[in-house]
This record gives C-alpha cells, sequence and structure tokens, in this order.
C-alpha cells in the first residue's frame, strides 16, 4: 500500500490540502484527515461512473466513440441559435477557461453554479466591494467569528478547525481565545457549539443587519424586538462587534436564498464597513463547490463578468435576470445546452427544467444523475483532484493546484480535453 | 393563499403560522419552507444520486414537534407540502437540529426543487429559501411508495 500525501479535496470552497490518500493496487483504500464529506467521496467516486460516451438514438442512449461523441456536441452546440452552458464549479480552471472560448465561438451564453448560490453575494459586491482577507490570517488572528445564516459543521465540516475558532493560529491559539457568535433560523450543530447563537425569524436578517447597524453606530433602537430578538441582545451584540481585535464575518446561502437576496449583502457589507471605524472587521461568503471561486475568477478575468455571460452579440453582456441560465430557461428561450459537471435537473426549480428536457442538452460530467436522463450527448470524463492534476481556488480567492492521486479509467480524458476536441471540432465545421 | 375560517394565531413571534381549518377536520397548518445542505445530503450524493442510498436519506421533512402535534402527525408520518408552484408528499422526521415553530426543513436536492419558486426578482436565483407553504398529513399516499427516505447519517 502507498500514500499520497497533501492531496487536496475536491468537495468543498475549503479546498483542505493535507489529506493523506492510501492507494492499494491502483485503487483508492483509506483517507487519513478527510471530513465525512470528503472520506464519503474519495471512497465512492467510482460508483454509478459512466464508462463511455453516448449519443441518444431513437429515444435511447446508446454507447458510441468519442470522436462520434465530440461531432454530435460540436453540431448540436454550432447549429443552435442561443446555446446556454451551466455548470462549471466542479471543474478545473483550465476547463471552465477552454468552456468560456467554446461559448464565444457559439454565440451563447455561459453560467456557472453560483446563479444558483452565492450570485447575490456577487451582486451586492459589485455595489460597493467588500472588505476580505485569506483564510490563512483568520486562523492566525481573528478573535471573533461570525458565521451568518451557514451551518459550517454540515457544509464545510473542517472550516471551523482548519481556519476559525478551533485552529491553532500564530496568535490566537485556543478555542477559548475566540468568539464566536452564529446567527440562524435553526438552533443547527454549529449553533450549539457557539459562545452567541441568535435566532432570527425567517426572511428577518435585513431587518436584524439594520439593527445592528443601528446599535454599532450608537444610534437609539425604537423597537423593543427585531427579527425575534430583544433590543439588548442586539446592543449586547453590537458592543461585542465593536469591542473585538480581528472579526470576521462569514455568511452562507441563507442571507442569499431569502427575500432581499443581494440587497442582504448589500447591508451586511454595510454593517462590516461601519465596524471598520471602530476595529479590525471582514468578511467572507461561505462557497460551496470546491472552484465555484474559480469559476467567478476565470469567468471574470476572461470575459470581465463573474457568471451569466451572454456572448450572443458578439461581445460579453452580463444582466442576471436576463442572462442568467435559470431565467433563459424558465423563459424557454435557450434551444440547445452544454452542461459541465453539474446536475441543473435535479438543482433547477420544475420551469427550468421542463424546457432543459425539451431541448438538445450535451453532457460532459463523470456520473450518472438526473440530468443524463434528458441528456442527448453524454461525454463522460477523468475527476479533478483524483484522476487529473488541475487548478481549483479556495473560497478566500486563494489558487491551489489539485493533484492526481490515481489513474482514471481507459478511455476517460479530463473535461479540458474533451471542451478543446469540441471547441476545434466547430471551428473546423465552420472553415477554421 | 385565500381566506380560512378558525384563524388561530399560535406562533408566539411567527404571524405567519396559522392553523387552517381543512375540509372534513384535516388539519392544515402554513410554514415556512426552508431548503439546506446536511451532512447526510452531502454524503448521499457521493453514493451516487441514482442509489438507494440517496434515495433513503433524501425525502424528508423536519418539522417543531408542536407543528407535528398541531396536524396530527408524528415522526415518520406522510405529510403534504404545498407551495404556489406545487406540492409533494414528504416523510416527517424528528428534527437533529432544531426548527422554530412555522419553519419546515428540507435537504436541497431534486424532490424539493420540483416545488420551489422559479421567480428570480431580476437576480437570476430562485428563492430556495423563505418560500410559504401549507402543510397538512397525507398518509393515504403510503401505499405509493413514499415512505422511503428521512433515514439519516449524523
Amino acid at each position: 500500500m502507498s500514500e499520497v500525501r497533501d492531496v487536496v479535496c475536491p468537495f468543498c470552497g475549503c479546498l483542505c490540502d493535507d489529506l493523506v490518500i492510501l492507494v492499494e493496487e491502483g485503487k483508492i483504500a483509506g483517507v487519513k484527515n478527510g471530513c465525512a464529506l470528503s472520506i464519503t467521496k474519495y471512497l465512492n467516486y467510482n460508483r454509478e461512473r459512466i464508462s463511455k460516451p453516448m449519443v441518444r438514438k431513437n429515444g435511447e442512449l446508446e454507447e458510441t466513440s468519442l470522436e462520434e461523441a465530440v461531432n454530435r456536441a460540436a453540431e448540436l452546440l454550432a447549429n443552435a441559435d442561443y446555446p446556454v452552458s451551466y455548470g462549471w464549479s466542479n471543474t478545473s480552471c483550465e476547463a471552465i477557461a477552454t468552456g468560456i472560448e467554446l461559448m464565444e465561438e457559439v454565440g451563447g451564453v455561459i453560467d456557472n453554479t453560483s446563479v444558483v448560490c452565492h450570485g447575490p453575494s456577487v451582486l451586492g459586491v459589485h455595489e460597493v466591494g467588500h472588505p476580505t482577507c485569506t483564510l490563512g490570517e483568520i486562523k492566525n488572528r481573528a478573535d471573533l467569528i461570525i458565521y451568518w445564516a451557514s451551518n459550517p459543521l454540515q457544509s464545510h465540516p473542517r472550516h471551523l478547525s482548519r481556519y476559525t475558532v478551533m485552529a491553532r493560529g500564530k496568535f490566537r491559539k485556543s478555542r477559548d481565545e475566540r468568539t464566536l457568535i452564529v446567527v440562524d433560523v435553526r438552533k443547527t450543530y454549529t449553533a450549539r457549539v457557539a459562545d452567541y447563537f441568535i435566532q432570527i425569524q425567517p426572511g428577518k436578517d435585513y431587518e436584524l443587519l439594520s439593527a445592528l447597524r443601528t446599535a454599532v453606530r450608537g444610534e437609539e433602537l425604537e423597537q423593543e424586538e427585531v427579527a425575534g430578538v430583544k433590543r439588548e441582545h442586539i446592543e449586547e451584540v453590537a458592543d461585542l462587534l465593536i469591542s473585538c481585535e480581528f472579526g470576521v464575518l462569514f455568511w452562507g446561502v441563507g442571507l442569499t436564498m431569502t427575500g432581499g437576496k443581494y440587497r442582504n449583502i448589500d447591508l451586511a457589507i454595510s454593517l462590516v464597513r461601519d465596524l471598520n471605524a471602530y476595529t479590525k472587521f471582514v468578511m467572507m461568503p461561505m462557497r460551496g463547490h470546491y472552484n465555484v471561486v474559480g469559476a467567478n475568477a476565470v469567468f471574470t478575468w476572461q470575459t470581465g463578468y463573474p457568471y451569466a455571460v451572454d456572448f450572443s452579440h458578439g461581445y460579453p453582456r452580463y444582466n442576471p435576470g436576463e442572462t442568467s441560465v435559470t431565467d433563459i430557461l424558465v423563459r424557454g428561450e435557450a434551444d440547445a445546452a452544454l452542461i459541465v459537471a453539474s446536475d441543473p435537473a435535479s438543482n433547477f426549480p420544475r420551469k427550468a427544467v421542463e424546457h432543459l428536457s425539451r431541448i438538445p442538452v450535451v453532457l460532459i460530467d463523470p456520473r450518472w444523475t438526473s440530468t443524463t436522463d434528458i441528456a442527448e450527448v453524454v461525454i463522460p470524463t477523468a475527476m479533478l483532484g483524483i484522476e487529473v492534476e488541475g487548478t481549483a481556488y479556495r473560497m478566500d480567492g486563494v489558487p491551489i493546484h489539485m493533484k492526481k492521486v490515481i489513474n482514471p479509467p481507459d478511455g476517460l480524458k479530463p473535461d479540458v480535453e474533451i471542451l478543446r476536441m469540441i471547441l476545434d471540432r466547430i471551428r473546423a465545421m465552420r472553415g477554421g | 393563499m385565500g381566506d380560512y375560517p378558525n384563524l388561530n394565531n399560535v406562533g408566539l413571534g411567527y404571524p405567519h403560522l396559522k392553523q387552517i381549518g381543512g375540509d372534513q377536520g384535516l388539519k392544515r397548518i402554513k410554514a415556512v419552507l426552508i431548503t439546506g445542505r446536511s451532512y447526510s445530503q452531502g454524503m448521499g450524493i457521493e453514493f451516487g444520486k441514482l442509489s438507494q442510498q440517496y434515495r433513503r436519506i433524501m425525502n424528508y421533512c423536519e418539522m417543531n414537534e408542536e407543528d407535528m402535534k398541531e396536524i396530527g402527525v408524528t415522526a415518520g408520518s406522510l405529510v403534504k407540502l404545498k407551495s404556489r408552484r406545487g406540492e409533494l408528499v414528504l416523510k416527517t422526521a424528528r428534527p437533529l437540529q432544531e426548527v422554530p415553530r412555522g419553519v419546515v426543513f428540507v435537504p436541497y436536492g431534486p424532490w424539493i426543487n420540483k416545488i420551489i419558486d422559479e421567480e428570480t426578482h431580476s437576480t437570476g436565483m430562485p428563492s430556495l429559501k423563505g418560500i410559504e407553504v401549507e402543510i397538512e398529513p397525507a398518509e393515504e399516499h403510503r401505499a405509493e411508495g413514499r415512505e422511503e427516505g428521512g433515514e439519516r447519517l449524523e
């Protein structure tokens, strides 16, 4: 049995880079240092794998050669009037860059999973920017941590132990040197380990953020209670925030998926800005997929915009609500789709899925999902961080090289190579 | 949602929580639906989305025990969630993480996404949390194989 050390986990935005993978006869036999999500991924990644490219004939998916699948994918995308592309957060930055080139070539829309995740966070940050830092700074210096509408013990299990309250930093060495505040509708597992748990009524984040701002600015709160939280508790928390040395606000999709959406983020930024008049305070969204930050970064450096980019006019346009894939599908406008490393048939609202099932879908993904059922062309790939190497961005925007641990099954190529083949084929069809 | 007789405001601080007198004595409540990630759901997608394990893990909702009493169900009963976009039968489970009155939690996945609201308010983001639903007992669906679900790994 051999050990591969310092492996980077391809699950959540923490990108923990200290895993040890045990390999026996070319197969993964064990995982050290991983959380339950990570271990489950490494030990089950080969389940429900798709082994051969497939093309739908007479309503059934039939195995075919890679060349035929690539040709069919190229034809579908090149001949569409308004093709859309979605996914991109569970693949490498190299693949994302190629995908953007491809969608520019066919004059379509390219979007990533932030549209149904932290898209509103990105919109909020557009307005005024946000003060942030790396997770290393937080680990070494932060003495007050807020998780607002986020439950990292379930969604990012090692976040607390690697980067925040339970981490051993250079200047903050133990749990009792840090204060943990959790704001949530439910008393979550994370709330149970908090020093302060603020139970907020659902959909009242904007009100509570406003009240906290009022208290932080030293103004009088008129209401006895805001969002189910008593005035004296709001004032107590405001005092805590002001008197810390290095505070950080992590926020989850509880702020982006509920009423107000990006306006909640706008207000959270304003609160952190106010706090910087008194102390050092930073903020960071709890990004979910392991490379969703990379998707935003690559989109931005190549097109100027972080998601929902429309090339149909020949130049990049960005107008979430109009150019977001969710809205385009709900309005029934797209006439072909390229899905990469994602399962929108499971994750989109029904009306969007209904339209997706009516149009030809090219799916590039290693495993069977609900989206396989509605795909016209399916091209399986090797998995980043397990079978192939590449670049991903951690939630704090630090690019990290993902290692290869074992060889992929015969015939499976990385996403980036498949996308390059489709792009080359489209260009050849159009006379180079 | 229309007007209903016998409005009793039962949730302190939760004005949206109302018991609604239903037809033939069927009890219903209004609640706010929150979808979200969980350990089991994260592990479930790695077992494989077509797997029995994934089905067994997903497909449930967590409600406050007082709310369950209110409509006369217990953990393991089937309930029907109705939103403005559709309805879905789910198994109830005792919350592992405390759920306040007037809130129902369902793990994010293909089942619950059938009834969430596609309205994005010009942001691209559908409303995946904070959706108004009505909940009522739905034991009559037990024969349809809906009793699978609600196994949690934590």
